[in-house]
């Protein structure tokens, strides 16, 4: 029983991450209507920004946590950087120009972080201690509580800042209705700008938790993560905030407790498996609703 | 049959037959050797790749990530079949070409199974699905004992030389494009210009959709299998995402919907790694910022939906030769002549 | 004469919301019938609604007396009812003449491995094929067109067009959509004389929507106007036209 508790609690661990990254998939999706498949290489350009700066960090006497300030910022940048330049030309363009883009997009930062930061897996110095805390019989590691902790508390905010705030207001009013949004007044470019940026530097932070429970990087780090998370995304009802949360822990227990209980190998396939039953069931997700198209 | 098509097919099986004939003069007299040869023969193997994808992309209008799944389930068939001929003594061409289409034919099976769920979807969502079969297809082969597991498989007998290779190349091209050129194709193709509108003319769509997407893979894994009797062995890590990807970047570039494009981009893709092949670190770098400009500012690839007539070709050199049509002058017939109001 | 199309009590609710309801037509062998109504009112519902793009969640529908239960719209074509549509739905880069035979496409028997053979089937079907499609194209003029990409035509013979890609079809029904929108009034009455003579010609029934009067009050035989989701009036044009119920929510004074 307790071993099955301390699974969840992985699973749980995994799964923030998923949500966190799935997040950015999911605004994204809502506001441009792109599978951004660029996002997951975004989270690998996060972990590499985490590595070259924690030794600066430490030079300075700060602890390697603050690397993610830099990590965050700089991804953001970058979520920005590419929308502006790779998929804003394509705004009106046929959905398949943009899912070639987006994969191009996605090609072209691992082979720049192949060049750049070489091939070879690197590994990551420690950033919070995982020393076993004791809750009761469960044995949980500093790590583990962060990210579990730090993330619900960033998708709050998020759901909090989407629901009230005026910039929310936009992302939304954008994702319902494009044209309706301009008329209205929002600037549609800063929105879907700030949409991206934000998506992004979630995907930083979960990069850097992720980082720290999987302490390699390298090049290709990202697509399998960036996979999960959008298949968690997918899961919940993509373009639904919510929906990325829930999608997001459901994928990282199915995985833990697939690895645990039936075959560490099997959990990739588990995982696309999730993915196709979805889509042919229901492909709106579990948060979703059926749109059909007006004839 | 009227004269002119007549025509056109002996102008057409003339020019293939020259092909052939140079292919065949070529390897056989030695003026190319094994290096040279074995790039054209992957320049084939490419053709039939990147026109069977056309066919769902282009012609269909679908996105399908997962091509290289259907090469390597042609692949590893075609190469076990082979195998196992050449231990009970039995084998040869026969046995090549037997492979070939079991091996095409499985990938078609799996093409059919795949699409007919998956293809009900849109866009974005079969993006993700086909991408998700065809990690699962590699997945499942790397962890399959009798396909050689990681290791992969090895002592392929190498069948496919460029006669051969280019041959069925030629034929598999030619199928598809009399197939565009049927009933079938035009159904294929007003799927891809309005689904609504093609339901409306009596267009089953499921049905044609599962159709052009069950043939091009079956043409993948014909392709799969040529391969494999080329390179001798098969690991899993060939037919991953990279390698869809690298087909889709020929289509993509030689326009989306034109068979002539793909052919030629499949030409220059496959002979421009070679002869930059100090260059390979950068090569992925150098096609995803092409694949992106391309996208930004001509997505309908280099020529659009243009296909090429040898007979349109030498009807207008023909004309030009007698006076009746100035060299050059329109080669954008068909595009930009919006007709007025009477 | 004998019914062709009739519905009884068809309607469809989307999510709580009554699009359309109560809906009663029976439209007779050769009979010209417009559909008007104001924007919203549900016309093109009813139409997709007879050719199998929504399912309808109540009422019946009987084509020539056999009851037409969830079809899908590529049958119902086969069973006989062929449609236009408000925006024109053409194949853009595909030849006239292509659009035209793709909707016979049905009607033809050769296999894949046929075509891709190019077996005697092949020769033979697509010989007849295309000399019906020209002589359909013929009927409105267009057979000179033939190899024009269907997206360089004018405004008017598009319309034109997408009437004889539904005709293709051999339809025993046919449902146009506004076929009018967007013309001027000379290339309305050109119109007007291409349905009748479409009518006569192929002998079958026309059920169109409209919002140009002239062209409705010109040649429908009947007029049925639905407000709401409902049908308030049926009837001559005539009376129609001095309903005061259909005065008030849609003709105006």
């Amino acid at each position: 029983m307790v071993d099955f508790i301390q699974q969840i609690i992985n699973g749980l661990q995994i799964g923030s991450i998923y949500a966190l990254v799935a997040l950015g998939y999911t605004m994204v999706y809502g506001i441009v209507k792109l599978i951004n498949f660029a996002h997951g290489d975004v989270i690998m350009i996060g972990s590499y920004i985490a590595i070259t700066t924690i030794p600066l960090m430490a030079a300075m006497g700060a602890p390697a946590w603050t690397c993610i300030v830099a990590s965050v910022i700089f991804c953001a940048f970058l979520g920005f950087l590419i929308e502006a330049v790779a998929y804003r030309p394509l705004r009106n363009a046929p959905r398949l120009c943009s899912i070639i883009t987006a994969i191009g997009m996605s090609l072209f930062l691992e082979n720049l972080a192949m060049l750049v930061f070489s091939p070879n897996p690197r590994p990551v110095p420690k950033i919070f201690s995982s020393e076993p805390i004791m809750l009761g019989e469960i044995q949980v590691s500093l790590n583990t509580l962060l990210t579990i902790l730090v993330s619900l508390c960033l998708m709050v905010a998020l759901q909090l800042f989407v629901r009230n705030s005026k910039m929310g207001r936009a992302m939304r009013a954008v994702s319902e209705d494009f044209g309706a949004a301009k008329l209205m007044g929002i600037n549609v470019n800063r929105t879907i700008s700030l949409t991206f940026a934000i998506g992004s530097g979630l995907a930083a932070v979960g990069s850097i938790f992720y980082s720290s429970s999987y302490p390699i990087v390298e090049p290709m780090m990202g697509s399998m993560l960036g996979l999960k998370a959008f298949i968690a995304a997918v899961l919940g009802g993509i373009g639904i905030i919510p929906g990325a949360i829930i999608g997001g822990l459901i994928m990282g227990v199915a995985e833990s407790l697939t690895k645990a209980y039936i075959n560490s190998q099997l959990a990739d396939a588990v995982v696309f498996g999730i993915l196709i039953v979805v889509l042919l069931v229901k492909p709106s997700g579990i948060l979703g609703k059926n749109i059909k198209e007006k004839v | 049959m009227t004269k002119s098509t007549l025509k056109s097919y002996a102008v057409n099986l003339i020019a293939v037959m020259l092909l052939y004939g140079t292919m065949v003069v070529l390897s056989e007299s030695g003026v190319l050797n094994k290096y040279y040869s074995g790039i054209l023969v992957l320049v084939c193997i490419n053709i039939m790749l990147a026109v069977s994808l056309n066919l769902t992309t282009g012609c269909l209008g679908q996105i399908a990530l997962g091509h290289a799944g259907f090469m390597s389930i042609g692949a590893y068939t075609a190469a076990l079949f082979t195998k196992w001929l050449a231990v009970s003594g039995a084998g040869g061409y026969l046995g090549y070409f037997g492979g070939l289409i079991l091996g095409g034919l499985l990938a078609a099976v799996f093409g059919f199974i795949i699409g007919l769920p998956a293809l009900r979807l849109k866009g974005d969502y079969l993006a993700i699905i086909t991408l998700g079969f065809g990690e699962i297809i590699r997945t499942v082969i790397e962890n399959l004992q009798f396909t050689g597991g990681a290791q992969g498989l090895r002592s392929i007998d190498k069948f496919s030389t460029l006669p051969v290779a280019s041959a069925i190349c030629i034929i598999s091209v030619g199928l598809l494009t009399t197939l565009m050129r049927s009933r079938h194709g035009r159904a294929i193709l007003s799927i891809r210009e309005d689904d609504i509108a093609s339901e409306a003319a009596g267009i089953h769509n499921t049905y044609y959709r599962t159709m052009a997407f069950t043939i091009a893979a079956f043409f993948a894994g014909v392709a799969g299998g040529v391969y494999a009797h080329y390179i001798g062995i098969l690991g899993a890590k060939n037919f991953n995402f990279t390698r869809s990807v690298e087909i889709i970047i020929i289509v993509v570039l030689g326009g989306l919907g034109s068979f002539t494009g793909s052919i030629i981009a499949a030409i220059f893709l496959t002979i421009l790694p070679e002869l930059l092949r100090d260059f390979n670190d950068y090569r992925m770098l150098v096609y995803s910022i092409a694949l992106i400009l391309i996208m930004i500012f001509k997505p309908s690839g280099i020529f659009g939906r243009y296909e090429f007539s040898l007979t349109r070709a030498i009807q207008y050199w023909i004309d030009v030769f007698n006076g009746k049509r100035k060299p050059f002058a329109s080669v954008r017939s068909r595009k930009n002549n919006k007709e007025t109001e009477d | 004469m004998e019914s062709v199309l009739r519905t009884t009590r068809l309607g469809i609710s989307f999510g709580g919301l009554k699009a359309v309801s109560n809906f009663d037509i029976d439209l007779l062998d050769g009979e010209l019938v417009g559909l008007i109504g104001p924007n919203g009112a549900g016309k093109t519902t009813v139409f997709n609604m007879l050719t199998g793009v929504y399912q309808p969640t109540e009422g019946t529908i009987t084509l020539q007396g056999k009851k037409i239960q969830r079809k899908r719209p590529d049958q119902l074509v086969k069973m006989g009812i062929a449609r236009t549509f408000q925006n024109i739905r053409l194949f853009k880069h595909l030849s006239v003449l292509d659009n035209v035979m793709i909707a016979c496409n049905f009607q033809m028997r050769y296999s894949i491995l046929g075509g891709m053979l190019r077996l005697p089937g092949y020769w033979r079907e697509e010989a007849a094929v295309r000399e019906k499609a020209l002589s359909i194209l013929a009927v409105f003029g267009l057979e000179s067109y033939a190899e024009i990409l269907a997206d360089n035509l004018p405004y008017g013979k598009q319309r034109k067009l997408e009437i004889a890609r539904a005709l293709a079809t051999d339809p025993k029904v046919l449902l146009l959509d506004e076929p009018a929108a967007g013309m001027n009034p000379t290339e309305t009455n050109e119109l007007m004389n291409t349905i009748s003579l479409v009518r006569k010609q192929f002998g079958i029934t026309i059920l169109l929507i409209e919002h140009d009067m002239s062209l409705v009050l010109g040649i429908c035989e009947r007029i049925i106007v639905l407000d709401y989701g409902q049908i308030i009036a049926s009837g001559l044009p005539t009376e129609i036209v001095n309903d005061p119920k259909v005065i008030a929510a849609y003709l105006g004074v």
